[in-house]
């Protein structure tokens, strides 16, 4: 640690609950619904009553496209629960999806909040249904004209690049050409998640996967595989923050906010960010060890953003489970990751196995984890510290988390 | 896309939408030249344009061409049919302005195989003509390189 203690606000905070709906890659269901689902789960989790809940946190907020995006924004969950809020948050302009799990640590830490409602909801799969990718990119309904791009897709679209996926495989290639990494490498995360999934039965992909499946599935932007992308689907994850000194109120411990990090140093770009190799994971888990005395070697699993495979590998890397540039030999054979591993790594199956949750799917996971409570799938010895890191490109943020005694 | 017919081969690309800040970068391929906008004060490129240089701060900025040279920093070549577009597989790159350090273009390789492709090759722009309105600047290798 390396700034004073008493600012280390976010310790005031503990995750007192988590909850989750329903998750399919198309359940075709009511998306708020879903939300309120997992409100309600997390809530109850917590052993709260909308009546005790005072705040609420969203991400991305509510948005019309892309379509699927968004099952519900903060003051659909305040009115469908009837909630009287002393704070609330949502919007898409922060440091990754968990940047409204952050903001809330903080809101609780300064009294405006006693226990704040968390939730990201998604229903991208059957916003997608049978219509394919193309539906539900920006623009690719534009086939017939019309469209213009502008913001910062006015500097992608016209290149024919409307998808992260092309964005990330670029940092991914240039990866592989400083560093020497290797498809067979980048292919343990997503045979590790595949591996975790087939014990989790909330995961949407449960069947075995080998090296030569993953080796001939199709391609979709060089290095990236189909199985390096996750998988769209509809579901929601609420967590609950509660002020550290309420846990008399609460059903179980809480699990600490031990520090978190939020930091961008580089620009806010997927082309001109100064190191795409790293992205801005670098900073925000640079950050994030300034803020506690626990040294990576203490983590005893990593629950790390997996939209696409590399990502992960960016975040192993910015967190210090292995030096930069050295994600490829650290996962190579899967043996680091795996659940008795070094740092098991994305225990429920990631997004690429378990859903695209986008953010709250980890820290569902850690939370759950260090409770005990995931079942076949509970990291063995007893963890006691956990990471949760989500985002990409220019959205990063991340929590270290450890169990109350 | 009235001139489809005469120009077949022309692949359908979503156009960025023209303002006062954008117009001289996407239409300096009429007459040949990829243009940044540039600090007269400091001598700073600033891309993608913004009204004050985040170097000096000076709202001098006017845009200037540049060699038109680049190399290459990273690709992908892009299997999935995302929305119409060129044929598949096509490739996407990042390349590097070399008049100033962390310069880059996203954009499309041309006149090159995939399996030709290197990280760090050298590259030239072209220009890829849309409506008499837009110029796509896209990248090929330099001749004889």
């Amino acid at each position: 640690m390396n700034i004073d203690p008493s600012l280390v606000i976010e310790r005031r905070a503990v995750i007192s609950g988590a909850g989750q709906s329903d998750v399919g890659r198309r359940l075709y269901r009511n998306p708020l619904e879903l939300t309120l689902d997992a409100c309600l789960a997390a809530i109850a989790d917590a052993g709260l009553t909308t009546a005790e809940i005072d705040g609420v946190a969203t991400y991305p907020g509510p948005m019309g496209q892309p379509a699927g995006f968004s099952g519900a924004g903060a003051v659909d969950v305040q009115d469908a629960l009837r909630l009287e809020l002393g704070w609330w948050s949502g919007g898409i302009e922060s440091p990754g999806q968990l940047g409204s799990v952050i903001n809330a640590c903080l809101a609780v830490a300064s009294g405006l909040a006693t226990h704040v409602l968390c939730f990201r909801s998604v229903y991208e799969g059957s916003a997608q249904g049978d219509k394919g990718r193309a539906s539900v990119m920006p623009g690719g309904d534009s086939g017939s004209g019309g469209f213009k791009a502008s913001g910062f897709m006015e500097w992608t679209l016209p290149f024919a690049a409307p998808s992260a996926a092309i964005w990330i495989a670029m940092m991914a290639q240039r990866h592989f050409y400083e560093f020497g990494t290797t498809r067979e490498q980048l292919a343990q995360i997503a045979l590790n998640a595949r591996k975790n999934a087939a014990l989790n039965p909330k995961a949407i992909y449960r069947d075995p996967m080998t090296m030569e499946d993953y080796l001939a599935v199709r391609m979709i932007t060089t290095p990236f595989c189909l199985y390096d992308c996750d998988a769209p689907c509809d579901g929601a994850t609420a967590v609950i923050v509660s002020r550290a000194d309420t846990a008399a109120d609460l059903r179980k411990p809480g699990i600490q906010v031990e520090a978190v990090g939020t930091a961008l140093r580089g620009r806010p770009s997927w082309d001109q960010f100064d190191d795409l190799t790293t992205m801005s994971c670098r900073d925000a888990a640079a950050q994030m060890w300034t803020r506690t005395d626990l040294k990576p070697s203490d983590v005893q699993l990593a629950e790390m953003y997996d939209g696409f495979s590399f990502i992960t590998m960016a975040w192993l890397e910015a967190m210090g489970f292995c030096g930069k540039g050295e994600s490829g030999p650290f996962v190579e054979g899967g043996a680091a990751i795996a659940r008795d591993g070094v740092i098991p790594l994305n225990t429920h199956g990631g997004q690429l196995s378990a859903g695209r949750l986008h953010g709250y799917g980890f820290l569902h996971e850690a939370c759950v984890q260090l409770w005990g409570e995931a079942g076949d799938r509970q990291v063995p010895g007893d963890p006691e510290v956990g990471v949760a890191a989500a985002g990409g490109g220019p959205l990063a943020g991340a929590l270290l988390l450890t169990r109350r005694r | 896309m009235a001139d489809a017919a005469t120009e077949p081969e022309l692949p359908f690309r979503i156009l960025p939408r023209l303002t006062e800040v954008n117009r001289d970068f996407w239409t300096g391929g009429q007459v040949g030249e990829l243009r940044f906008l540039r600090c007269q004060s400091c001598g700073y490129y600033n891309h993608p344009p913004t009204p004050i240089c985040p170097n000096c701060h000076s709202k001098e900025l006017r845009f200037e061409a540049v060699s038109g040279r680049a190399t290459l920093w990273t690709y992908t070549v892009n299997y999935q049919p995302w929305m119409p577009g060129p044929e598949l597989p096509f490739i996407v790159a990042i390349v590097a302005i070399p008049e100033q350090d962390e310069l880059r273009l996203t954009t499309n390789l041309v006149g090159v195989e995939p399996e030709n492709v290197k990280i760090g090759m050298e590259l030239e722009v072209t220009f890829e003509n849309h409506g008499d309105e837009v110029w796509i600047p896209l990248f090929r290798p330099v001749a004889g390189s």
